[in-house]
């Protein structure tokens, strides 16, 4: 509706100064000179710690700079995604860190969102099993410290799962032991990079076709097939690129040999309760912001959607949760920030992420406690203003639209 | 007006800082009344709680030592046991006075982080334990075997110089408190559990079934282990250093804690001196005359403390060996007290 009233004024009408009182007094100027001297001191402190560390540090005979960052490591790593041994640098020990940190955050924020919506959709279940199971689930988790939970699923891999001798064995070399799971990896050829760019563009263009013919059901309202045409757009292309490259993919499969399963992909059982232990804590709090979420919509949305005829599913799926979204998302930001951070914890359980590799054994190794936790905080602040910015660019599409 | 109070301000934090770094630590040890002693969070026979909850070990009577030494107090010493990774943070940072926790001394430690070692009160290399079921021998096999290993030690490089040197393929998983090394290592997490043969010897003893695993023949490194001072105090790094050289110096010349009364009557005068019978020794370091006499009454001499937590009589049963004196055909050597 159009505003037809008269603006009102927001600006409060300039006072003219009175001649006789002096400019010290005038209340603008007292903010700036307060402003200026909260700067200054803020600088000045920061500079007094920093002056004192280098005074401190020269005085007690330590080296510092980032010269060690060129020097070998010296240690292994029991899990990293890139090639490391004890000759790499301190650098690349950074990098395994940080990709590990990654590896375990990226999972566990899919997981745990996909266990968090389900766990709070079913506190709103009309079904009395469902609900009280997942109010137990909530209330259990959530009030108990993660550190103890990671601790809890550690030890319980370790002794639950059989031994490496008596691993439960699966077809494909694929076995599961309290050592880990072992999984075939893909060994690419030369021209398996035609396959992977084959692939990629193959998806975008099914999603593409995916988002244009959705939006021609909404402009026209005829219905048209759209999931059989976007899976053919996406596999025709992959297979034709595969059979004319000529590429061959092969695998490697794990192994028992002497002591343990080698080959292949191993996923080591501290990765396994570190993302466990993550999921099922982070999903406890996620599903509490659902609930709050879909609670937050009025129930007149379920029942007006009811009366355009819409079923069960397309209610919650068009009506009620795009408008609890809205109240879901900021929160939301937070417990990905909150597991990103969480991560951390794996140094507890011996998963090498970056607090375990890097300000643990790189720090003691190399003694440059400032540099390196400098570094890792700066790993840290990067994670979570990158999450910030991409859940607020979601939270403003998803956000309600005023008119 | 403001200018000045700018100055002296400045100038005051300046010289706070200064004070703080230089200051001495015997001054801080005699104002505070007792020692801070950094140690680790258990190891039998090195630094442990016994069934009272007191502090009891060789390494804890180095800081036993020192509280004589300083109070004639052994007492005067609280203990603050320190993970692997926190140890030399905690000394730089002051919050300990002395580290005499199987520390082993190594020159980066030595020269690039700020600290001094005093000498190496317990000569040790690295060595494995594993499993009888697994009938391994040598460490030769233990091509594709998940060792355990403290995270921040000389044992976790060894272990990858070592599977270097030997082209073994070996999975490093690394813990940061001891006893999840040890509890992974029991629930078999891990093939193999690496680290200082005498502390494996020490937690060996405290399996469920110690006669169910071997430690391996292979010593893959050398291990001096030592107490360790901050650097930059001299003063301290000489009471440190000489109460380890009283220590050794009370064996050799046969001054134990039953006989030390009697001794201060003895001709000799090497025993003179170190009893301070003869000259003032302590004065130059800050401390008494009687120094050494008050560490042997109220320690022994260093065969006494060896004996006494990790010798042969002990669940540890190590022999001397290389901690015998260099007269008993050891490396264990002390300057004299002269």
């Amino acid at each position: 509706m159009p505003d037809k009233s008269v603006p009102i004024e927001t600006q409060p009408a300039r006072v003219p100064a009175q001649a006789n009182s002096a400019f010290y007094n005038d209340p603008r100027f007292r903010a700036f000179i307060y402003q200026g001297l909260l700067v200054v001191g803020v600088v000045a402190l920061f500079w007094w710690l920093a002056s004192n560390a280098q005074q401190n540090l020269a005085a007690q005979n330590k080296q510092t700079g980032f010269a060690f960052l060129d020097q070998p490591a010296g240690f292994g790593i029991s899990f990293s995604l890139i090639p490391f041994d004890r000759a790499s640098s301190y650098l690349q020990v950074y990098f395994v860190g940080i990709l590990n940190t990654l590896l375990v955050a990226s999972i566990g924020i899919v997981l745990a969102t996909m266990l968090g919506f389900v766990i709070g959709i079913a506190r709103l279940s009309s079904n009395f099993l469902i609900r009280q199971f997942a109010a137990i689930y909530v209330e259990t988790i959530r009030n108990m410290p993660l550190l103890l939970q990671l601790l809890f699923w550690y030890f319980l891999m370790l002794n639950a799962l059989p031994a490496v001798r008596n691993a439960i064995t699966l077809p494909f070399g694929i076995a599961l032991h309290q050592r880990g799971l072992n999984l075939p990896a893909l060994v690419p050829d030369d021209r398996f990079i035609f396959l992977a760019v084959a692939i990629v563009v193959a998806v975008i263009a099914g999603l593409v076709f995916r988002r244009w013919s959705l939006k021609q059901i909404e402009n026209t309202g005829r219905r048209r097939p759209v999931w059989l045409p976007m899976l053919a757009i996406i596999i025709v292309p992959i297979f034709l690129v595969y059979f004319i490259s000529g590429t061959r993919i092969a695998f490697d499969f794990p192994e028992l040999r002497g002591f343990n399963f080698r080959g292949g992909f191993t996923a080591p059982p501290e990765l396994t309760a570190l993302v466990l232990g993550l999921v099922v804590y982070t999903a406890a709090f996620i599903a509490e912001i659902v609930r709050a979420g879909i609670q937050s919509v009025s129930h007149g949305q379920t029942e007006a959607a009811s009366a355009l005829g819409l079923k069960e599913g397309d209610r919650l799926r068009l009506v009620i949760v795009p408008q609890a979204m809205r109240v879901i998302i900021p929160p939301l930001t937070s417990q990905y920030l909150n597991l990103t951070k969480n991560s951390s914890l794996g140094a507890a359980i011996g998963f090498p992420e970056l607090v375990n590799v890097y300000v643990g054994t790189a720090l003691n190794q190399s003694g440059r406690a400032i540099e390196i936790i400098g570094m890792a905080m700066l790993v840290y602040l990067t994670f979570s203003l990158t999450t910030s910015i991409v859940m607020n660019w979601y939270n403003s599409r998803v956000a309600l639209v005023e008119r | 007006m403001s200018k000045k109070f700018l100055t002296i301000a400045l100038s005051a934090a300046l010289g706070l800082t200064a004070t703080a770094v230089q200051a001495q630590t015997l001054d801080d040890v005699k104002a505070r009344g007792h020692v801070l002693c950094g140690v680790t969070e258990g190891v039998p026979g090195f630094s442990n709680p016994d069934q009272n909850n007191n502090w009891v070990g060789l390494e804890v009577d180095y800081c036993r030592a020192l509280g004589a030494a300083v109070f004639d107090d052994p007492d005067a010493v609280r203990y603050v046991p320190l993970t692997s990774a926190a140890r030399f943070e905690s000394l730089g940072n002051g919050n300990v006075d002395v580290l005499s926790r199987t520390t082993t001394w190594t020159m980066t430690r030595d020269t690039d982080l700020g600290l001094s070692f005093v000498g190496t009160m317990f000569y040790d290399g690295q060595g494995f334990v594993v499993r009888n079921a697994d009938g391994i021998t040598s460490a030769a096999e233990l091509d594709g075997a998940a060792v355990c290993v403290e995270s921040g030690t000389t044992t976790e490089l060894n272990l990858a110089d070592y599977a270097a040197a030997n082209g073994l393929e070996i999975d490093t998983v690394v813990f940061v408190t001891r006893s999840e090394v040890v509890q992974a290592y029991l629930d078999g997490r891990c093939d193999a559990y690496t680290t200082d043969s005498s502390a494996i010897a020490a937690e060996r003893t405290e399996f469920p079934d110690p006669s169910a695993h071997t430690i391996l023949p292979e010593i893959i490194s050398k291990e001096p282990l030592g107490p360790v001072v901050r650097a930059g105090d001299p003063q301290w790094f000489n009471i440190a250093r000489w109460t380890y050289f009283a220590l050794l110096n009370a064996e050799e010349l046969g001054v134990t804690q039953a006989n030390v009364d009697d001794m201060l009557g003895s001709e000799n005068p090497e025993i003179r001196r170190l009893l301070g019978v003869e000259g003032d020794f302590g004065g130059p370091i800050g401390l008494t005359a009687d120094w050494a006499y008050r560490i042997i009454k109220h320690i022994g001499n260093y065969g006494e403390a060896y004996d006494r937590h990790v010798g042969p009589s002990t669940p540890l049963a190590l022999a001397r060996g290389l901690n015998a004196l260099w007269t008993d055909g050891g490396i264990q050597y002390a300057p004299p007290i002269r």
